[in-house]
């Protein structure tokens, strides 16, 4: 049995891989929110009932979504590769991870922003677009701010979920904590360094949720008419 | 100052097509309050939701000041929805905006500058008697005060029609008040036209200069609510007015028996004794009672009359307009 590593070496690779994998989540869920909000919008106002319905368009928007989500992330990871370098310049390091994995939650993005605009009560929309609003206008005064917090909870559903893509990123070159528990703790039997990145990543994820809800809170206007 | 003119609206069913509304007639005069009145599936929904430019008929005109707004399409739309303020059916703010932020959003569409908009927004919370919940939320005011808030919203933009669809239907009745208060106080002081889509005869009681009755997608009434009530046979009178039960036993001791509607406060207080004095009848109320339509003291008597002039005081009673019809379980000729 080999030695396990000293908690101070330990200490030193966890800092590196968790300065990488806060990186790779915070980048590609900021670029997942910025595309993906866009796409959900389109999808909610083409949708039956909507603002602008337009039936065939949002079938086959809602196609190539569902399709993007479907897609296991490995696959879309190795199905990324020119693409990443074509656009990054190199297909390996945190950086290049960030483009599949902005692109893979995008449509995730997606469907959850649709879920959560299509929670607005259509008569609240019609209120407003019997004020003579532009269809921008209600989607930003009317369908956004009122579903701030849900849209703060959905971003949040999202970085948790761009963590664990992040470590199977990290897998395949990406750096990270992923990679660290792989290559050091699992492949090397190292379980000092494995169980110390779980419990990193644990953390991680526990302050993700708490910061995401604490904001949804905070933007958060309804009230019970007791408080 | 609204017309509606030939309106038809069809939805495909599962029966079939189904006629929401079939060439619909309305006329609402400037500054006036027009009751839509008509049970579930009349097409009450459907008229308010074509009015409020938010469902497009299949064909027939809404005209306001004589334009049609019915074809119009993009900002030319956008601009017409501006001169119709609605109060939709339902809970319709924002909920993540304040009332008077609520209030404010009909302003920002019109592209009215900051400061304007606050002095609108304050003189219309004013109006709805909310001025000291400018700051409040949705979710901090009661069913009674959020509607009033969406009426003082849909009239932010100085619009000349205002449409409110069922305002009152979630709100008990001392709340419904509050509402139809405000709705009568937004025609009176800024001279704004109202329609009011409702199954609640009692507010065309309260507010209503005219009514619409609307049954399976047509108007089968339409007119001025304290004419239609004259009219016995009308359903307005029979929904507004005070009952009159039938008491074969004491009809059968006079010779003549009548229902008489009375109208106003000059026929509804002398009218009757003086046919009696003038004619020299005894005249009696067997039944009926008293109402109030908006300010105007209304009555519907069942009258008994003893006399060798009862004819003529029914008669007289009639000239001097009151609407008398005669029961035809009263012993018609009798006496003659």
């Amino acid at each position: 049995m080999r030695k396990a590593t000293p908690w101070s070496t330990v200490f030193d690779y966890l800092v590196t891989a968790t300065g990488e994998t806060l990186y790779m989540v915070a980048v590609s869920t900021l670029i997942a929110t910025l595309l993906g909000i866009p796409v959900g919008v389109w999808l909610q106002l083409t949708a039956p009932g909507g603002l602008r319905p337009r039936p065939l368009l949002h079938k086959l928007l809602g196609f190539v979504v569902d399709l993007g989500r479907a897609m296991p992330f490995l696959v879309l990871l190795v199905l990324l590769t020119s693409l990443t370098r074509l656009v990054i310049g190199q297909s390996i390091g945190p950086t290049a991870a960030i483009v599949p994995l902005s692109v893979g939650a995008i449509p995730f993005v997606g469907r959850l922003v649709q879920n959560v605009l299509s929670e607005v009560h259509v008569s609240v929309v019609e209120a407003a677009v019997t004020t003579g609003a532009t269809t921008t206008r209600i989607v930003r005064s009317v369908l956004l701010r009122e579903s701030l917090p849900a849209l703060i909870n959905a971003i949040g559903v999202t970085a948790i979920a761009l963590l664990g893509y992040s470590a199977m990123a990290g897998v395949l070159g990406g750096g990270g904590l992923g990679d660290l528990a792989v290559r050091l703790g699992y492949q090397r039997f190292d379980d000092r360094v494995l169980w110390s990145t779980v419990a990193v990543l644990a953390v991680i994820a526990t302050l993700i949720q708490f910061a995401f809800n604490r904001a949804a809170r905070a933007v958060d206007r309804r009230r019970h008419a007791s408080v | 100052m609204i017309t509606v003119e030939n309106l038809t609206k069809t939805f495909p069913g599962s029966t079939g097509q189904v006629r929401a509304l079939d060439g619909v007639n309305l006329d609402v005069a400037a500054g006036t309050v027009l009751g839509v009145v008509g049970p579930s599936g009349a097409g009450k929904s459907t008229l308010a939701r074509c009015v409020a430019l938010l469902e497009r008929p299949d064909s027939g005109a809404i005209r306001v000041d004589g334009t049609d707004l019915v074809s119009l399409g993009g900002s030319a739309l956008r601009a017409a929805r501006r001169q119709i303020g609605v109060v939709p059916q339902g809970d319709s703010l924002l909920r993540q905006r304040t009332a008077a932020g609520n209030v404010a959003l009909p302003l920002e569409s019109a592209g009215v500058p900051g400061p304007q908009r606050r002095t609108r927004v304050a003189e219309l919370l004013d109006l709805v008697g909310l001025t000291d919940k400018a700051g409040s939320y949705p979710d901090q005011l009661s069913g009674g005060q959020r509607q009033r808030v969406a009426v003082a919203r849909a009239l932010a933009a100085s619009p000349s029609v205002l449409l409110a669809d069922e305002p009152t239907s979630a709100l008990d009745p001392e709340t419904t008040g509050s509402v139809l208060t405000v709705l009568d106080r937004a025609r009176a002081e800024l001279g704004v036209t109202v329609l009011v889509v409702t199954h609640d005869m009692g507010v065309v009681r309260r507010i209503c200069d005219d009514v619409a009755v609307l049954e399976g997608g047509r108007v089968v009434e339409h007119g001025k609510v304290l004419d239609l009530v004259s009219d016995a046979a009308s359903r307005t009178a029979a929904s507004l007015l005070p009952a009159v039960d039938q008491n074969p036993a004491v009809e059968r001791s006079y010779d003549r028996v009548a229902d008489v509607v009375l109208v106003g406060f000059a026929a509804v207080g002398a009218l009757l004794p003086e046919a009696t004095s003038r004619f020299g009848v005894e005249l009696n109320l067997l039944g009926g009672g008293l109402t109030r339509l908006g300010e105007t003291p209304v009555a519907r008597f069942r009258v008994g009359l003893n006399g060798e002039r009862a004819d003529s005081a029914l008669e007289w009673i009639t000239e001097a307009g009151g609407a008398v019809r005669r029961t035809p379980t009263g012993p018609q000729g009798v006496a003659a």
